[in-house]
């Protein structure tokens, strides 16, 4: 193997990996990483299965064997840049700051499939960045194929990947009923491998530093870097790109919370995600293995904080109502039982609270969970009981019309944030 | 004498055809509904309407064949597919020869629903709703027994039957479970 | 290698088509109950209820009796790369 004795090629990235480059253009781009191997077809699963990189969508499945399971002619992949979780933006800042990280990704991800549509599903707002991004590419004949980019629309479910592959089909971003998984019949009957945008970008910098590179830093049992939401603090919310494994302690830190016993709870992982207390973020590392004793995720990698004067149960209930409203309202259970569960929580966060109440709670939740095309009410019955779980005090409070957030909160400033509008 | 018992055959297997539509247009309300019928579950609501459906589709193309063969009839084979086109009372004749037409298309559909989907099958079976109407118009125009009081008892029961059938369709109350579920997309 | 005899036969329910009717459940009692809107619970709590080799005839008319065709019967066999059309009727 000899290499190009013309430049030396940039050193691969350390810590800040994703947003090593001086800007979003591909000029700088091609600065910070140089240029992108062309790896054969079948070396990059390999690759990938060394790495250890895991999907960075919320369900981290292993990114090599997913893209092994697609195989198969006039193969289809979707690069999917949807966030609809309202707590997170670590998409658009990835597509906005290093979008050619993402298009690498996705090139790399396509000659491995040998897929003879390609294409990049990104919120309507994003449009013109990846429109502009692909340009530049075209001008410099960087890409095989022509990306086509699909918008996404806003809500909640436009992400999932059955949504996705629908809306690239043309039809509404819902999610559809599946008996195969889309790697075997996706997009029009194809085998479609749809990844998260930061995945892909991950992709482009291990194709070009190797799986070793990718290992030295990060949890071992699941490697590399992965970019947090961080939101409820006293700070604005920001985007951090940082190890796996990472102390919370260290995240909540970034936050602008100095202890995080004082806050009354962190959501982990979103909407879709738990609730753990305040108490359990010490000693807790945002890994699945750092998490599973709290019965929690990184997911996508959200972390809300939940200051002392806020009501857990209050909080869930406003979310509970958001999750109702963004069903696709396909499915019978999901349908009539998500808003069903929101009322109920309301009962529990805001009214009067009885055995009676708590028992139909857990009767509901058991009523959604697992009953739908997709795991939208899942999801829902996970942060419920989470919720439950984390704020079991709380319920022992209100069943005596007592508030531990209205107690905590600070010298009548703003007063409990107990009633919160809702509105969202 | 044979012209005689084709003849009465041929108006009979019209009459029995027209009587188990009426059978198989109720049950078909009541599978809709999602109720047991009487002492019937709910699957066998939905089985008997399948039964009803295939033996008066039957009973309709023996109905058509003995007319065929029937001299006195005057049927031509192209007045079986193409309405409107017969000798004897033509637009009767034509709405008997409809009511071919859309059982043919209904029944194909509903034997090939798996392979259709549910949206086509759905969409053609609203035809349905056509047939009985179109069924018991050419019965008492065409029909040699329409002046008969018999006859009328017998189609005023199946009228009956049918408005009966319409009138719990509209009811708010009609499906199971309608007051606790939240409408849906579909 | 299994064999068709050993990999379990699941039922699947469509979710989107389903609208609770219960023909289902009238059919597969001890596999299926009702859940407060009428719709099919699996007792089992699983997403895909195993249907036992004594109820597979029921099952079956149940997947072809559906008025809404939001029932398949799928087995591991039909599932794997390569099927496009998992979950046609057995």
């Amino acid at each position: 193997m000899t290499t190009s004795r013309r430049r030396r090629p940039p050193e691969p990235p350390t810590t800040e990996r994703l947003f090593a480059a001086q800007g979003a253009g591909l000029v700088e781009h091609q600065q910070r990483f140089g240029p992108l191997p062309e790896l054969a077809g079948t070396a990059l699963v390999p690759l990938l299965d060394r790495s250890g990189l895991t999907g960075r969508g919320g369900a981290g499945f292993p990114a090599g064997r997913k893209i092994a399971a697609v195989t198969g002619r006039r193969a289809v992949v979707i690069g999917n840049g949807a966030e609809g979780e309202p707590l997170s933006r670590k998409d658009a800042e990835l597509l906005s700051r290093a979008p050619h990280l993402v298009l690498d990704g996705l090139k790399v991800a396509a000659a491995a499939v040998s897929a003879d549509k390609v294409v990049m599903y990104v919120p309507s707002r994003t449009v013109s960045t990846i429109r502009t991004a692909l340009s530049e590419r075209r001008s410099a004949k960087v890409d095989r194929h022509p990306v086509t980019v699909v918008a996404a629309p806003d809500g909640f479910v436009a992400g999932e990947e059955s949504a996705v592959v629908r809306r690239v089909e043309g039809g509404p971003a819902l999610p559809r009923d599946r008996t195969v998984p889309s790697s075997t019949s996706g997009v029009r009957g194809r085998p479609t491998l749809v990844n998260n945008v930061e995945t892909l970008a991950h992709i482009a910098l291990i194709a070009r530093y190797g799986s070793r590179w990718f290992r030295s830093l990060g949890d071992p049992s699941e490697p590399g870097t992965m970019l947090v939401t961080l939101t409820g603090g006293p700070t604005t919310p920001s985007v951090l790109e940082v190890p796996t494994g990472t102390r919370l302690t260290d995240l909540v830190g970034h936050l602008g919370v100095a202890d995080p016993r004082a806050l009354r709870a962190v959501l982990l992982g979103g909407y879709h995600g738990s609730w753990i207390s305040g108490a359990m973020v010490t000693g807790a590392r945002l890994s699945r293995a750092g998490l599973a004793h709290l019965g929690a995720s990184p997911g996508a990698g959200i972390i809300h904080a939940l200051p002392a004067d806020q009501c857990g149960l209050a909080r869930t209930a406003d979310v509970l109502g958001y999750l109702a409203g963004e069903s696709a309202r396909q499915c019978g259970p999901c349908r009539n039982g998500l808003p069903q569960l929101a009322r109920l929580f309301e009962d529990l966060g805001y009214h009067r609270v009885d055995d009676r109440l708590v028992d139909e709670v857990c009767r509901m939740i058991d009523l959604i969970d697992g009953r739908g095309s997709c795991r939208h009410p899942d999801g829902t019955a996970r942060l419920a009981r989470s919720a439950l779980d984390a704020f079991a005090s709380d319920i022992t409070h209100h069943r005596h019309r007592r508030c531990e957030a209205a107690l905590t909160s600070v010298h009548g400033a703003g007063g409990p944030r107990h009633r919160t509008s809702g509105s969202r | 004498m044979i012209d005689q018992a084709l003849w009465a055959l041929g108006r009979g297997t019209g009459i029995t055809a027209l009587a188990f539509m009426t059978v198989a247009l109720f049950l078909g309300i009541a599978t809709r509904s999602g109720r047991p019928l009487l002492m019937l579950p709910r699957f066998a609501v939905a089985d008997v309407h399948r039964f009803a459906s295939l033996a008066g589709t039957l009973l309709v193309v023996l109905h058509m064949a003995l007319l065929f063969f029937d001299p006195y009839a005057q049927l031509r084979l192209v007045d079986f597919i193409v309405p409107f086109l017969g000798a004897y009372r033509p637009l009767w004749l034509g709405l008997g020869t409809l009511v071919f037409d859309l059982l043919a298309v209904v029944m194909v559909t509903s034997l090939l629903r798996h392979r259709l989907g549910v949206r086509v099958f759905r969409a053609v079976h609203w035809a349905t709703y056509a047939l009985w109407p179109a069924a018991m118009a050419h019965a008492l125009g065409n029909g040699t027994d329409a002046g008969h009081a018999w006859f009328l008892l017998f189609a005023g029961c199946c009228a009956v039957t049918v408005c009966g059938a319409l009138v719990w369709r509209l009811h708010a109350n009609y499906t199971e479970y309608a007051g606790t579920r939240t409408p849906g997309r579909q | 290698m299994r064999t068709a005899s050993t990999s379990p036969t699941r039922l699947h329910i469509d979710w989107t088509r389903c609208h609770g009717r219960g023909l289902c459940t009238e059919l597969l009692p001890r596999l299926l109950g009702r859940d407060v809107w009428g719709y099919p619970i699996a007792r089992d709590g699983s997403r895909e209820p195993a249907v036992p080799s004594s109820a597979l005839s029921e099952a079956r008319t149940a997947v072809d009796l559906c008025p809404r065709l939001a029932l398949s019967l799928i087995t591991d066999v039909n599932r794997g790369p390569g099927n496009r059309k998992a979950g046609t009727s057995l």
